[in-house]
C-alpha cells in the first residue's frame, strides 16, 4: 500500500506526541514551589535607614564623583537634579511626602544587588552577572548587545539604558567595586553625614538592622527589614518608618522574580501537556482545512474531468 | 619712615616701643588665624596666643613696596580698614621701608630712600609689587626717575628675598592688560624669573592675605603652598560659590533676575545677574573686607566680577553667566514615582477620539477588503469559466482524437483481416 505525504506526517506527529508525553512523565518531578536562593559567600551590601536620612544628597554628588560621571545637569543646567535614576545617575535620593500630613520620608534608590537578580536572568548574554563571592551585580560592556531586557526585567527599575551616543551603556550601581578594591568604602557611604547608609557584609548589616529594630520599638514599619527575604533577598537592605511600597519598593513576596517566572514556565511544560494540547489543536485545524481542499479538488475533477492538482 | 628701623628689631620690641597693647596684637593674630585656618605653617598649630608668640619673637620684616601701572587700590584696602588701629598695627608689625604712597619724601629724596632701603636689607627684604609692568616699546610707557618700570622692578627684585605681587595687575596684568593692552602690560612673574614669587590677585585682594604671606615667610622662613598660578592655597583654593552666603538660594533656585527686583531686595542668588562666583577662586565669601561682616561685592548685592581670574574679569561680559563646573544637587527632591501621573479628562477624550477614528477607518477599510475579496472570487470564477471552456475544447479534441483513433484501429483491423 502506498503511503501519501499526509499520512506520513500524521503518523509522525502522533508518534511524536505520544513519545513526548511519555518522556516528560518519566522525567524528574518539578522542584519545590519556592526556589531556594543561595547567598554568596562574602555578600556585601548597603543598609539604608530612611529614619536617619536627612536628605542632604551628599551621596548623590559623591556617587557621581566616585564613578567618574559628570553630574546630570540636564534639568536646569545649574544643578545635579535628575528626576530618577538614569544613565548618569546610579544613586538618587527621593522624597515621599503624603498630602494628608502623615510622616514624610526620604528614600535612597540604587541597585538592590538581589540574591537572585532578575536583570541577570533576563540578560541573554550574561552581560549582567552576579559575582559569586561578593554578590555584586556587574554589567560587562563587551557582552552587552543593547537589548535592554535588563531594564524591563528588573522589578526595581534600576538598570538604565543610555539613550544617547553610538555605543550606549547600561548604568547601575556596582557598589563602587573599584573603590572596594582600593580598600575604600562606596562613595555614598563614605560621605553620609548621619550614617543613614552604611556598607558592610550582608550578615552584619542584617544584624545591625535587627538590633536597631529591637532598640527602637515602634519606630520602623512593621519592624521589617526590606530585602531580608523580599524578592528572594537583596544585598541592599532598607529600614523605614513608612510603608516600603510608598517608597517605591514593591511588595514582591519571598520568591524572587526569576524563580517565579521559572516556576510558571515549568508549569506550562508540565508533562508536556500544554504543548501537546496546542499541537493537537493545530493538527485538527490543518486536517479540517486540508479536507475542505481535497473535497473541492474532487469536485473540480468531476467538473473538468482533469486530475486536480493540490 | 624709610630707614629709621633696623632689621634686627623684633616685632615684640617694636610693638612695645610703639605702645601697641597686647590685646590689639592678639586680636590681629586671631584674625590671622581665622584668615588662614589651614595652608600656612604659621597658623596651623593652635591658638592666637601661640601665633602671637611666634610673630613677636620674629625679626621685623623689611618690606619694600613698589607701584607701577596701578590705581593704588591695593594700598587703599590696606589703609582703609574700618578700625584705624588695624592698619597701624599691620604697619607696626612689618617694617615698610619704602612705599611711595605713604612716605613723606619725594623726588631725589625718595629715590635715595629706595636705594638706601635696598642696600640696607639686601637679600632679606620682601618686595611687594603693586600694578602691572608695561613692556611694549622697551617699556617706555612708564618711567620712574627716568628709568623704565621694567628696569626698576628688575633692580629691586634682584636683591629681594621673595616677591609678592599684590593685586590682579601685578599678578597677571589686570586692568592695564585688558584688550587691546596698548602698553603691553604684564604681571611680575612674566618679567622676573629665578625668585620666589607669590601672586595675590584680586581687585583689591584682602590685605590679610598679604600679611599672612609676609609673616609666614618671616616666622617660618618659607612661602605658603602655592597653586599652579602661584596663588597661595590657603586663600585661593576654593571658588567663591562654594562658601557663598547666598548659596542656599542658588540651591533652592531662588534668583534675582534684575537689579532691584523682589529677589534682589530679598538677597537671593545673583548668578543670573552675571555673578562669576562659580568660577572665581578667592576667599572673599569667607573673609570680608574692612573687618566688617558683609562688606564684599556679593554681600552688598553686586554680582562677583571674578576679579582674581585672568580669563574672567576683563574677558567676559558683566551680565554673562558662567558655567557651573561642579554641579551639585539642588534642595528639591524628585518624587518616588516620577514617571507616573494622573490621566486628565482632556487626554482621555483625545485618546478616545483617536482610537475611535482609527477604529472607524479600519472598519471602512475592512469593507473595502471584503469587496476586493469578492472581486477575487469573481476572478476565480472567471478563471474557472476559462478552464471549463478549455475543458470543453479539450473534450471535443479528445473526442475527435478518439474518433480518429477508432477509425485508425478499424482500418488496421480491416487490414489485418485482409492479410489473414
Amino acid at each position: 500500500m502506498a503511503i501519501t505525504r499526509r499520512e506520513l506526517i500524521t503518523t509522525i506527529a502522533k508518534a511524536g506526541a505520544t513519545g513526548a508525553v511519555a518522556v516528560t512523565a518519566a522525567a524528574q518531578p518539578l522542584r519545590a514551589e519556592t526556589e531556594t536562593v543561595s547567598i554568596p559567600s562574602a555578600a556585601v551590601g548597603l543598609l539604608y535607614d530612611a529614619t536617619i536620612c536627612i536628605g542632604c544628597k551628599a551621596c548623590v554628588a559623591a556617587c557621581a564623583e566616585a564613578n567618574g560621571e559628570t553630574p546630570d545637569t540636564r534639568g536646569d543646567g545649574l544643578h545635579q537634579a535628575p528626576s530618577d535614576l538614569n544613565d548618569l545617575t546610579r544613586n538618587i535620593i527621593k522624597l515621599y511626602k503624603p498630602t494628608d500630613g502623615s510622616p514624610a520620608s526620604f528614600v535612597k534608590r540604587q541597585c538592590m544587588h538581589c540574591l537572585d537578580p532578575a536583570c541577570a536572568a533576563g540578560c541573554p548574554f550574561q552581560a549582567l552577572h552576579k559575582d559569586p563571592e561578593s554578590g555584586i551585580v556587574y554589567w560587562t560592556a563587551d557582552k552587552c548587545i543593547g537589548c535592554r531586557y535588563c531594564t524591563i526585567t528588573c522589578p526595581y527599575h534600576v538598570p538604565r539604558f543610555q539613550w544617547v551616543g553610538y555605543n550606549p551603556r547600561v548604568t547601575k550601581c556596582e557598589l563602587c567595586s573599584h573603590r572596594l578594591a582600593q580598600g575604600l568604602k562606596p562613595g555614598c557611604t563614605s560621605v553620609c553625614p548621619t550614617g543613614a547608609v552604611i556598607f558592610g557584609p550582608r550578615t552584619v548589616l542584617l544584624m545591625e538592622a535587627k538590633h536597631r529594630i529591637s532598640q527602637n520599638p515602634g519606630r520602623y514599619f512593621k519592624d521589617k527589614v526590606y530585602g531580608e527575604t523580599d524578592n528572594g533577598g537583596t544585598q541592599s537592605l532598607y529600614l523605614a518608618r513608612v510603608p516600603f511600597e510608598d517608597l517605591g519598593l514593591p511588595e514582591l513576596g519571598q520568591e524572587s522574580v526569576p524563580a517565579r517566572t521559572l516556576r510558571w514556565q515549568r508549569r506550562f511544560y508540565q508533562y508536556f501537556a500544554l504543548p501537546a494540547l496546542l499541537y493537537a489543536g493545530l493538527v485538527q485545524v490543518i486536517r479540517k482545512s486540508v479536507k475542505g481542499h481535497v473535497e473541492e479538488a474532487h469536485e473540480r475533477e468531476k467538473e473538468t474531468g482533469l486530475r486536480a492538482q493540490l | 619712615m624709610a630707614n629709621s628701623v633696623k632689621p634686627e628689631i623684633t616685632v615684640q620690641s617694636h610693638l612695645e616701643a610703639a605702645g601697641v597693647s597686647r590685646r590689639d596684637f592678639l586680636r590681629l593674630c586671631s584674625v590671622l588665624v581665622a584668615t588662614a585656618p589651614a595652608g600656612l605653617a604659621l597658623t596651623k598649630t593652635g591658638s592666637a596666643a601661640e601665633v602671637a608668640a611666634k610673630i613677636a619673637a620674629a625679626r621685623r620684616p623689611s618690606v619694600i613696596w613698589l607701584h607701577f601701572q596701578d590705581c593704588t587700590g591695593c594700598t587703599e584696602t590696606l589703609l582703609r580698614t574700618s578700625a584705624p588701629d588695624a592698619a597701624h598695627l599691620i604697619l607696626d608689625i612689618i617694617s615698610l621701608d619704602y612705599h611711595e604712597t605713604l612716605m613723606a619724601a619725594s623726588g631725589e629724596q625718595a629715590e635715595a630712600a629706595l636705594r638706601q632701603a635696598i642696600a640696607d636689607n639686601a637679600g632679606k627684604y620682601v618686595l611687594v609689587v603693586e600694578g602691572a609692568i608695561p613692556t611694549r616699546d622697551d617699556g617706555v610707557y612708564m618711567q620712574l626717575a627716568g628709568r623704565p618700570a621694567v628696569q626698576v622692578v628688575k633692580e629691586a627684585a634682584g636683591k629681594a628675598a621673595a616677591i609678592i605681587a599684590i593685586g590682579s595687575c601685578a599678578s597677571w596684568g589686570g586692568v592695564p592688560s585688558s584688550d587691546p593692552n596698548p602698553t603691553g602690560a604684564v604681571g611680575v612673574d612674566t618679567v622676573i624669573s629665578g625668585k620666589p614669587i607669590v601672586n595675590l590677585p584680586g581687585c583689591p585682594p584682602n590685605p590679610y592675605n598679604l600679611l599672612a604671606v609676609v609673616l609666614e615667610y618671616v616666622t617660618m622662613n618659607r612661602l605658603p603652598e602655592l597653586d599652579d598660578l602661584r596663588r597661595p592655597i590657603f586663600a585661593y583654593e576654593r571658588v567663591i560659590h562654594e562658601n557663598c552666603p547666598r548659596r542656599a538660594h542658588f540651591d533652592a533656585g531662588r534668583f534675582a533676575h534684575s537689579f532691584g527686583d523682589e529677589g534682589h531686595r530679598k538677597g537671593w542668588c545673583l548668578y543670573k545677574l552675571g555673578c562669576k562666583g562659580p568660577v572665581t577662586h578667592a576667599a572673599c565669601s569667607t573673609r570680608h573686607f574692612n573687618e566688617t561682616p558683609g562688606v564684599w561685592p556679593i554681600g552688598i548685592g553686586a554680582p562677583c566680577l571674578g576679579c582674581t581670574e585672568k580669563n574672567v574679569v576683563w574677558s567676559m561680559g558683566t551680565a554673562e553667566t558662567v558655567p557651573i563646573h561642579l554641579a551639585t544637587p539642588p534642595d528639591t527632591y524628585p518624587p518616588i514615582y516620577s514617571s507616573a501621573g494622573k490621566i486628565k479628562t482632556g487626554a482621555a477624550v483625545l485618546v478616545g477620539a483617536i482610537a475611535g477614528a482609527v477604529g472607524s477607518a479600519s472598519w471602512v477599510a475592512s469593507q473595502r477588503f471584503r469587496s476586493s475579496e469578492e472581486a477575487g472570487a469573481e476572478r476565480i470564477a472567471m478563471d474557472r469559466a476559462h478552464a471549463f471552456k478549455d475543458a470543453a475544447a479539450a473534450r471535443i479534441e479528445a473526442a475527435e482524437w478518439k474518433k480518429e483513433e477508432v477509425t485508425t484501429e478499424k482500418a488496421e483491423a480491416a487490414e489485418r483481416k485482409k492479410e489473414d
